[in-house]
């Protein structure tokens, strides 16, 4: 971690380890069309639902859940691509929450955004040269005349061949779009990038590479992640901490292995134990199996208390009357569960 | 709400159904080729491909983006249009000839012999009909049969598959379903002629991991009370290790590794099954650094010479006389193990395995 020589937006230096990114308590309620005449009984779909995370500089965080737990509309309200319904988010102390587009842009050069889709996130009527040269250039990260060389530099830090930054996206393969991607998120010298679902996308040899691109990007530049996942596997790989979202809130956060090795809500439990693992046919013992019945709730009308307890095994009356407090539970560990213990036999 | 079993009734089905193993095939691919002619040259597909599957097995098809998984899949269902895909070879379903049937033939064999289960719910449900009609129109297109009857059937297969309030859900639309529920009518829909073969196309890579474990749970239980014979197309090695009794490997549109699961996830002896293998990320264990194959998987307008993986292959230097790239290796058991067999030229691939790759896996 290079960060203890890195300056703020305002020009402050900042400490290693210091948090450079703060959720506090933050919401994101969407307006739906509800039941009753003209819709005007309007409901609201709770996406992100009382949110509390942190990130300091140089870590990464990984956010995991399934569809519709509000991992991606919080990678959009950290890059404040929407304006959260209340609660703050502080960069370096700063809250950005509810800023204006003006006053928001030195922040968005330090925070930027990696997409999922290689292939949509790239203007197919621009050379990526453009492409990397319009981001150099919207954050006044160039002089006159350097932007070619230094174009070139970002195509072969992310290992794509300087030359060709004459070409359009649709001449390059689904791994090395993303690449470019990447490159036109690091032209604006981030202090913080937000991945959502970088690798998904891509086949399995190629999502490897990426993978490892984007930890070497890590270790040299310093930069923190907040790397948004539904494979567990990879987000083990990458993250220092990680963080388990269940119908727009936080239900687990901890350090990587304690969150593996002995995660304490059930709803953790239940994802860990259903990622097929292939070391079983490798002669591992099977690890213990805990089949979730039904689907994720509706966010529009969550369950009252506890949002995982219609699925829950565990769940008793004071599930459904008390929302259970992200409480810890281990060192550094906190789990939002009224019968959190923790479970080891999912780990070999 | 939630049932908590270990794993140990599973492997016994696995072993009941090795046992029926040695019975006659019911699907025979031999020498499948598949090619698109296109303005920009001949795509080749499939090259010579040949497997075969008993009843009661699962063989999972395993490979990235146009490896020719998907392909030759949809040939054994006989989905290529004659206009502008060439197939030649034998694909045997039953001891009946499918290649070069017609398409009258065809439709009474699609859903009555085999049927196909394909990855996205959302798209191969018609929004417009009842998720009933189009599982009663599947019946009543094969069999003479009341409405009455066609919808009492519907109802028994949503339940069969776990849908709850079957009465109820049969009457409405795909949009009224989630996902996994989805997925489990496209299940029923494939299975309510009492297919033989099922051919599952990523039947789970859209679904959530829990909903994901739920299907997988499914296609299981139903293989293990209909006796019938799986073919499951997937790129996730976690899924096949679940799932499969035998796995193929497929890289530009060649097997390039084939033989029990156990075999090719423990011991693998082709050089781009142990790329895959070293990168994914383990779930347990000391995370170990990624060894990515290097390159992109080549284009089927211009497969390379010899063996389709030497331009990416880190052990072609081993293997005399440049053999790797001017000859194209033959599906061979490399070991003393007849039931695994690779194509590669590298000698002793499990000595190989053992010093050069197992220290680097997790």
């Amino acid at each position: 971690m290079t960060t203890a020589t890195a300056t703020s937006a305002s020009g402050v230096p900042i400490k290693d380890g210091a948090p450079l990114l703060e959720l506090d308590d933050l919401a994101m309620h969407f307006k739906v069309r509800g039941d009753g005449l003209l819709g005007r009984k309007n409901k609201r779909v709770q996406a992100v639902d009382g949110v509390d995370l942190t990130v300091r500089a140089g870590e990464t965080l990984g956010l995991v859940g399934e569809s519709g737990c509000g991992k991606s509309t919080t990678a959009r309200l950290i890059t404040r691509l929407l304006e959260p319904t209340h609660g703050e988010i502080r960069y370096q102390g700063h809250d950005i929450a509810h800023l204006s587009e003006r006053q928001l842009r030195p922040y968005r050069r330090e925070i930027q955004l990696i997409f999922q889709d290689p292939y949509s996130s790239l203007n197919p009527r621009h050379t990526v040269g453009t492409i990397v040269g319009t981001a150099l250039r919207t954050h006044g990260m160039v002089s006159r005349g350097g932007e070619t060389a230094r174009v070139q530099e970002l195509l072969e830090m992310v290992g794509l061949n300087p030359e060709h930054d004459n070409r359009y996206p649709h001449e390059f393969s689904g791994g090395q779009r993303q690449r470019i991607g990447i490159a036109r998120a690091l032209a604006a010298r981030p202090k913080i990038i937000v991945a959502d679902e970088p690798v998904s996308a891509l086949d399995v040899s190629i999502q490897a590479q990426v993978m490892n691109l984007l930890e070497e990007l890590r270790r040299e530049l310093g930069i923190a992640f907040v790397f948004i996942a539904h494979d567990l596997g990879v987000v083990r790989h990458f993250c220092d901490r990680v963080a388990v979202m269940y119908l727009g809130r936080v239900v687990e956060q901890g350090p990587r292995d304690e969150l593996y090795g002995a995660p304490q809500h059930p709803y953790t439990q239940a994802l860990l134990s259903a990622v097929p693992d292939i070391a079983v046919a490798r002669g591992m013992p099977p690890k213990s199996r805990i089949r979730l019945e039904g689907d994720v709730p509706s966010p529009v009308d969550p369950p009252s208390g506890c949002r995982f307890r219609t699925r829950c095994w565990k769940a008793q009356d004071v599930c459904a009357q008390k929302t259970p407090p992200l409480e810890e539970k281990a060192p550094g560990q906190v789990a939002a569960c009224h019968f959190a213990e923790p479970m080891t036999s999912l780990a070999a | 709400m939630t049932d908590q079993t270990t794993r140990a009734p599973q492997t016994v089905a696995r072993a009941a159904r090795a046992k029926r193993a040695n019975e006659e095939p019911y699907l025979e691919v031999s020498d499948l080729h598949v090619q698109f002619p296109t303005a920009d040259g001949l795509v080749r597909a499939v090259q010579g491909l040949s497997y075969s599957l008993p009843l009661g097995r699962t063989l999972a098809i395993v490979g990235e983006s146009g490896s020719g998984k998907s392909v030759s899949s949809m040939a054994v269902l006989g989905l290529h249009d004659a206009k502008t895909a060439r197939i030649s070879g034998s694909i045997k379903v039953g001891g009946r000839e499918i290649t070069g049937l017609s398409e009258r033939a065809l439709e009474s064999y699609r859903g009555v012999d085999a049927a196909m289960i394909f990855q996205d719910p959302q798209s191969s449900l018609h929004p417009y009909f009842t998720v009933g009609d189009q599982i009663m129109e599947a019946y009543r297109t094969h069999r003479r049969v009341s409405k009455r009857a066609a919808k009492a059937r519907a109802v028994e297969m949503l339940d069969r598959v776990g849908i709850p309030n079957p009465r109820r859900r049969v009457d409405n639309y795909p949009h009224e379903f989630s996902g996994g529920m989805r997925q489990r009518a496209m299940i029923a829909m494939a299975l309510v002629n009492d297919p033989k073969l099922l051919i599952a196309d990523e039947p789970t890579t859209a679904l959530d991991v829990t909903v994901q474990a739920q299907i997988l749970d499914l296609i299981t239980d139903l293989q293990r009370d209909f006796g019938s014979a799986v073919v499951f197309i997937t790129h996730d090695l976690g899924v096949v290790a679940e799932i499969a009794d035998d796995i193929l490997v497929m890289y530009a549109g060649s097997a390039i590794e084939q033989g029990p699961v156990e075999k090719v996830l423990g011991t693998p002896l082709h050089p781009y099954s142990w790329g895959l293998l070293e990168s994914v990320p383990a779930l347990t264990g000391e995370p170990a650094p990624l060894h990515p194959i290097p390159g992109t998987p080549p284009s089927l307008l211009a497969v390379p010479s010899g063996c389709a993986f030497h331009p990416r292959c880190e052990f072609r230097d081993r293997v005399p006389q440049d053999r790797c790239r001017t000859l194209k290796p033959d599906l061979l058991a490399r070991t003393a193990d007849p039931g695994h067999t690779s194509r590669c030229h590298l000698h002793e691939p499990d000595q190989v395995f053992q010093t050069d790759i197992s220290p680097r896996l997790p």
